[in-house]
């Protein structure tokens, strides 16, 4: 009987104490705000363009780690961000509807510019320098292409235009024999499951 | 001999260090014995905006004008870059994009100079004949502003290697003679035939670096060269602590990093510099050109380019103007049909594939080959799987594992290959060499280096993106805040008159991004 006593006794002051421990833990080392969302923000390619239906990627990662959006609705980065977001909440990968376009840039007609600086208030990304009653122009290292500041122009003079390769940014493509088509082949339906 | 004990007596000092590795190609130095011709002017030079590894430069001239033999044509933008002199007087016709050696197939924005036939100097820079009692600052300068890029084929602007830095104190100069790509005799012969201006050069680099000894290294296939520099050497003073080596030729010797090993045994570390362990490397032709910046005033604006190959009727050794077409060049040596011929920049190990003989000599071209097709047999049609016979490991001079870095570059396993080691890659083309599977392995390691580029790019984009969006929407909150505190302001001190906001109460433009950001919302 005092074997059961001790066992019941000894028992419950460890519970206690990692009890305890526990809860202290807790409060330490808490963290603000949900981890998840940082990570999938950061495989987002942070275009903030909108057409996942969210106002930029911050928004639409938070949606994402919260489970209310599906995991394929990023145009921009397409099937592989959507892989990887998938793999990285641990659900099913799904098609992405939508067909990313080729990278683009915004480009204003000066000469038709008004300056009424509607298209910098739109740029997500304060792409745009101007002042009023004056040309705006597109800094085209910092634009995204999120077309965005297209349609509050009143005069309708920016273009958005597919952005110049440059021999700097070129890369090497695969050799052109069978076997490395092959192995890319493979690879991709492994990992896509499409 | 086993490994052990070559690293026992390697380090007794018993037996000279040799790099791992290596490949013996057959030599084909056709014009190893024939004396460097002056080629003739070509009609049009056109000069590529960019002939060096760094920024391109951007255009000082306009189209329609004069422009003297060695005046600076293009600027250089950006700290690793150098600028563009014209290699002859004359006018200039257009500018715009030419075709240049590069896998892309792409060209580059570049100066169309009509050659006048008088060829009249710019007399802006004089010649430092003093340059012993000179600043090495200034010389550096010279070497910049005179253009000068490793003429080897790497075309490293060469003034950012010629500093004093007080945490790295350079011990040992040394120039690189070796040539090991087959065909290449442009080093050699210049090395035969200037080897006092290359030595005088090599002083110059001393007394810039602060370097106390010094080595020239020369492959055992080029004996009047290695004649030549030893009897310079012996006649020269002040080049006390500076020998002649001859090596053993083995390719590639000549890759700096290979070559700093061979001779001192020590090891660069991966992601540094020569200069890291006390140790400059300049190639003989770069430094004959510092020799010709310093001593003559003259910019780098012609250079030695072997032509050569086994399809062209007489091979040669030419000191060709910069911007020459490749074309003339192949014509003067009678080879006018390049139907089924295999056009190279450079030397066939690592050189580029032309589709066409366009392009013209630029700072990097020290050959220029016509190959016949069963020369280039060895291009890679059939890949085969590997076998696992390992001889890409052991002919891999960065000591790598070529197979399976393919492998991986082959699947995207990009992280993986960086875990391998794939930046150590230099290209030399080895591994792909001995292939019995004819595995293009060069060509994957560039794709996957390339990918891995790629995604760095985009993912330093994306983060710069999200650092503005999120400056751009606390902004946003911060003028929200402040427009509100400013409205219950006024309405405290305009307790009885309410709905108006007064006219003082515009908001203060240093908060704002756009000056009238928050004046339009209020018109709303």
């Amino acid at each position: 009987m005092t074997g059961l006593l001790y066992a019941l006794a000894s028992l419950g002051a460890f519970a206690l104490v990692a009890g305890l421990i526990l809860a202290i833990a807790q409060r330490a080392f808490h963290i603000e705000g949900d981890p998840m969302v940082d990570k999938i923000d950061a495989l987002l390619p942070q275009t903030q363009c909108g057409q996942c239906g969210y106002p930029g990627c911050k928004p639409y990662a938070t949606a994402v780690a919260s489970g209310e959006a599906e995991v394929n609705h990023c145009v921009p980065g397409g099937e592989r961000t959507m892989l990887q977001i998938a793999d990285l909440m641990g659900v099913e990968p799904k098609a992405v509807e939508e067909e990313a376009a080729a990278p683009r840039l915004a480009f204003i007609r000066e000469d038709e510019c008004i300056g009424c600086t509607l298209c910098i208030k739109a740029c997500p990304v304060d792409a745009i320098v101007g002042a009023p009653k004056q040309y705006h122009t597109v800094i085209t290292d910092h634009c995204t292409g999120c077309e965005l500041c297209v349609e509050p122009c009143p005069v309708d003079c920016i273009d958005m235009v597919t952005k110049p390769e440059l021999l700097e940014h070129w890369s090497w493509p695969l050799p052109d024999t069978k076997r490395s088509q092959l192995a890319h082949e493979r690879r991709d339906q492994h990992a896509g499951h499409v | 001999m086993p490994a052990t004990f070559r690293d026992i007596a390697q380090r007794l000092g018993m037996m000279a260090h040799s790099f791992p590795g290596g490949v013996h190609p057959d030599q084909h130095k056709l014009s190893g014995t024939s004396a460097i011709e002056i080629c003739e002017l070509a009609a049009v030079h056109i000069l590529p905006m960019k002939q060096h590894i760094g920024s391109p430069c951007s255009a000082l001239v306009k189209v329609g004008d004069r422009v003297l033999r060695g005046q600076k044509i293009a600027k250089s933008e950006g700290y690793v870059s150098v600028p563009v002199h014209a290699p002859t007087s004359g006018r200039v016709v257009k500018i715009e994009e030419h075709p240049i050696a590069h896998p892309s197939g792409m060209g580059m924005p570049s100066i169309f100079i009509e050659t006048d036939g008088d060829d009249t100097v710019d007399e802006t820079l004089a010649p430092i004949t003093d340059w012993l009692n000179t600043d090495p600052a200034i010389l550096r300068e010279r070497a910049r502003m005179c253009g000068l890029a490793g003429l080897g084929g790497a075309v490293f602007p060469t003034f950012i290697k010629l500093v004093r830095d007080q945490r790295f104190p350079i011990e040992t100069v040394i120039l690189n003679g070796i040539e090991c790509e087959p065909y290449l005799t442009s080093d050699q012969r210049l090395m035969a035939e200037y080897a006092e201006d290359i030595l005088t050069g090599m002083r110059m680099i001393k007394h810039m670096v602060g370097a106390t000894t010094g080595l020239i290294a020369i492959e055992d296939n080029k004996p009047e060269a290695v004649a030549a520099m030893r009897e310079a050497l012996a006649k020269m003073d002040g080049l006390n602590n500076v020998r002649v080596i001859e090596l053993a030729t083995r390719y590639p010797q000549g890759s700096e990093k290979q070559l700093i090993y061979s001779l001192t045994g020590h090891e660069v570390p991966a992601g540094k510099l020569p200069m890291h362990i006390g140790v400059i490397c300049q190639n003989v032709g770069t430094t004959k050109a510092l020799f010709d910046a310093i001593a003559l005033g003259k910019p780098l604006i012609e250079r030695v380019v072997t032509v050569s190959g086994d399809a062209l009727p007489n091979p040669v050794n030419l000191l060709v103007r910069l911007g020459t077409p490749a074309r003339q060049l192949f014509s003067r040596q009678g080879l006018e049909d390049f139907d089924g011929l295999q056009i190279v920049h450079g030397g066939p190990m690592m050189g580029e594939r032309l589709k066409a003989p366009d392009v013209p000599v630029v700072k990097s071209t020290n050959g220029l080959l016509a190959l016949s097709t069963r020369a280039m047999a060895a291009a890679h049609t059939v890949e085969q799987p590997c076998i696992r016979c390992g001889h890409c490991s052991e002919v891999c001079p960065a000591s790598l594992v070529p197979n399976l870095l393919a492998d991986q570059c082959r699947s995207d396993q990009f992280d993986k290959a960086e875990d391998y080691q794939l930046f150590d890659c230099i290209e030399c083309g080895c591994c792909s060499y001995v292939c019995p599977s004819n595995i293009p392995l060069v060509h994957y390691f560039r794709y996957g280096k390339g990918q891995i580029a790629v995604d760095r790019r985009e993912q330093s984009f994306a983060e710069a993106s999200r650092q503005r969006s999120e400056l751009r929407d606390a902004r946003i909150e911060h003028e929200k805040a402040e427009k509100a505190a400013r409205r219950s302001r006024v309405r405290k001190t305009h307790a009885p008159r309410t709905d108006t906001v007064p006219a003082d109460t515009k908001p203060s433009a240093d908060t704002q991004h756009v000056d009238t950001g928050s004046k339009s919302e209020e018109k709303k």
